[in-house]
């Protein structure tokens, strides 16, 4: 414990924060614990609202918590904010590249922010390219690149400054498969080099496929927290059997004694299960409808865990 | 730690946090973006007063012979001069500088490197007073080009035009921290700088208001940009170039600091 705790590049101990005052008081991080180890990919998930855009600002020193401690790279937030942020590099959820200038001219304004020389700030140019994928569009301007292009973009100049720790708030978010595989391949790369990153995504897929620990968080708690094997084996069921048809709620009953779970989303039925067969042997006798066996994910397990409800 | 959701809280800056060196790059990242924009940039900071100027003074300026000591046209070309330079921060220090914190959010971006909200606000602040800087520039240059004035205290408009551009950037910079969108904007210009430019001697002599009018005039600092201006061209100093400096000062150092808090006021939520 203690060896795992002096890893740790961001630890949050109890933390609070809320907005407004008086009857408008709401109350949007309520002691939040985690910590981030050295070299993983740590994937923050939970629905809209469940505190992780306050938990971000609040790790990166944008925004004082009420109460609690917050370390990041060993510096306390937000009283070392700047000296942390040297180390840090963000990729944020909004676009925010300079439109006015060339991809170029993004890297070297972004680099002095860090107090680069612009000698120093031009050589990094060629390498953070080759990384985005980018190179030979040193002198395009941004309107010229595509949303996949614009976001290697936003992750090269979050390297500037060669970070330990790297954010990325939802950096798929908006991009089409291709663009999507690139991106991760990019995080891989990241990964590979022991950089620490910490991912927040709304897709299960990429969380289960780029990370090896995750927090779920909603209402401003952790309310688990594992590898994507860990979670799936612990949460939920191994089986799981999609139902679809125009009334499949009326097979609610018929097939509720061959599963643990039964739940209708609209025109889908999901049935958790441990024993599969018995229950696809029985869906084979009814007309009308399609049966999906397929083995449990973390989109299971997420929806377990925070409903089926609709946030915004 | 100091609560930063109250005004007077968040109205000390953290000393240890200010540096005033730390917000260079960032000014040099909106004079690179302004290089792109230049010409209509300068078009409606100086244009437009400077029509003003051609029209007035040559037009009006054949009815009003002379005034205070000196012809129509050196008394409006003065005022509105002073009224460009006036024009070239308060243009910056809101539209543009509302654009990089709330369309582009560039102020973002800035703030994920080691930067803070008082180095961001401070580059758009000296920022926005050089903007007053490059307004006053082109417009001396086209008053030398047309002969109006040719005099060696032109020189000094320039200090001059920093100062007051430290005044309407800070007031812009108050307005634009309690935006929510562009259209706010045009209030500011049409109900406070036109009517404030109305009653400080840019266009006619204050002289000419009613008393308790010219004693309003006489504490908002348009008055002290275009007593401090005026006499430039003629080759002189102002009577009242202390004073002048000290309001002016006043305003400057004052309105940075509200607007300093209302940002961090803005930030907090």
């Amino acid at each position: 414990m203690w060896g795992a705790r002096m890893s740790s590049v961001l630890r949050f101990s109890d933390v609070r924060k809320s907005f407004g005052k008086g009857d408008a008081k709401r109350e949007v991080v309520r002691g939040l614990s985690l910590a981030v180890q050295g070299g993983q990919c740590f994937g923050f998930l939970g629905p809209n609202g469940a505190g992780k855009t306050t938990s971000l600002r609040m790790a990166l020193g944008q925004t004082e918590p009420d109460s609690g401690l917050i370390e990041l790279l060993g510096y306390t937030m937000p009283a070392d904010a700047r000296r942390a942020r040297e180390k840090v590099g963000v990729v944020p959820q909004m676009d925010n590249l300079d439109p006015d200038f060339t991809v170029e001219e993004n890297l070297i304004v972004y680099s002095r922010y860090f107090g680069m020389s612009d000698s120093v700030a031009k050589s990094k140019v060629p390498a953070l390219l080759e990384f985005a994928g980018l190179s030979g569009r040193e002198k395009s301007n941004i309107a010229e690149l595509s949303g996949g292009m614009k976001r290697r973009l936003t992750i090269a100049r979050a390297l500037v400054n060669d970070p330990a720790f790297i954010v990325l708030d939802e950096p798929t978010t908006g991009l089409d498969p291709q663009a999507r595989h690139l991106i991760w391949d990019r995080l891989k790369a990241l990964r590979a080099k022991g950089k620490t990153l910490l991912l927040t995504t709304h897709f299960m897929d990429e969380a289960e496929r780029l990370c090896d620990h995750l927090a779920v968080v909603d209402n401003g708690v952790l309310i688990a927290q594992g590898s994507p094997r860990e979670l799936i084996e612990k949460t939920i069921e191994p089986d799981v059997v999609e139902v679809y048809g125009d009334n499949v709620a009326a097979l609610k009953d018929r097939v509720s004694a061959f599963a643990t779970r039964v739940e209708v989303s609209g025109e889908t039925l999901f049935a958790y299960t441990t024993t599969p067969k018995p229950l696809t042997d029985v869906l084979a006798q009814f007309q009308g409808i399609r049966v999906l066996h397929r083995p449990a994910n973390l989109e299971d397990v997420f929806i377990k865990l925070t409903g089926r409800e609709l946030r915004d | 730690m100091s609560s930063s959701s109250s005004l007077g809280a968040s109205f000390a800056i953290d000393m240890n946090d200010f540096s005033l060196l730390r917000f260079i790059p960032i000014w040099r990242r909106h004079f690179l973006s302004w290089r792109r924009y230049w010409l209509s940039s300068l078009m409606f900071a100086v244009g437009e007063p400077f029509i003003y100027m051609l029209g007035l003074g040559y037009g009006l300026g054949r009815l009003v012979p002379e005034l205070g000591g000196m012809s129509y046209m050196m008394f409006v070309a003065s005022g509105t001069l002073a009224f460009s330079i006036v024009n070239g921060a308060t243009f910056e220090g809101m539209y543009s500088a509302f654009a990089r914190m709330q369309i582009q959010r560039t102020w973002d971006a800035i703030l994920n490197a080691p930067m803070s909200l008082s180095d961001v606000v401070l580059a758009e602040w000296t920022f926005a007073a050089s903007k007053s800087v490059l307004s006053c520039v082109t417009f001396v240059g086209a008053l030398v080009l047309l002969g109006i004035s040719r005099e060696w205290t032109l020189l000094l408009v320039v200090p001059a035009a920093l100062l007051i551009g430290a005044v309407f950037a800070a007031i812009a910079l108050i307005m634009c921290s309690v935006a929510k969108g562009y259209e706010f904007f045009s209030y500011w210009f049409s109900l406070g700088i036109m009517p404030l430019a109305m009653i400080s001697g840019v266009f006619f002599p204050m002289s000419e208001l009613p008393k308790a009018l010219q004693t309003v005039s006489y504490c908002l600092p348009m008055s002290h940009a275009v007593d401090l201006v005026r006499p430039l061209l003629q080759g002189k100093i102002s009577a009242s170039v202390g004073l002048n400096i000290a309001v002016l000062a006043a305003y400057a150092i004052g309105g940075f600091g509200v607007a300093m808090a209302l940002f961090r006021r803005r930030f907090a939520n």
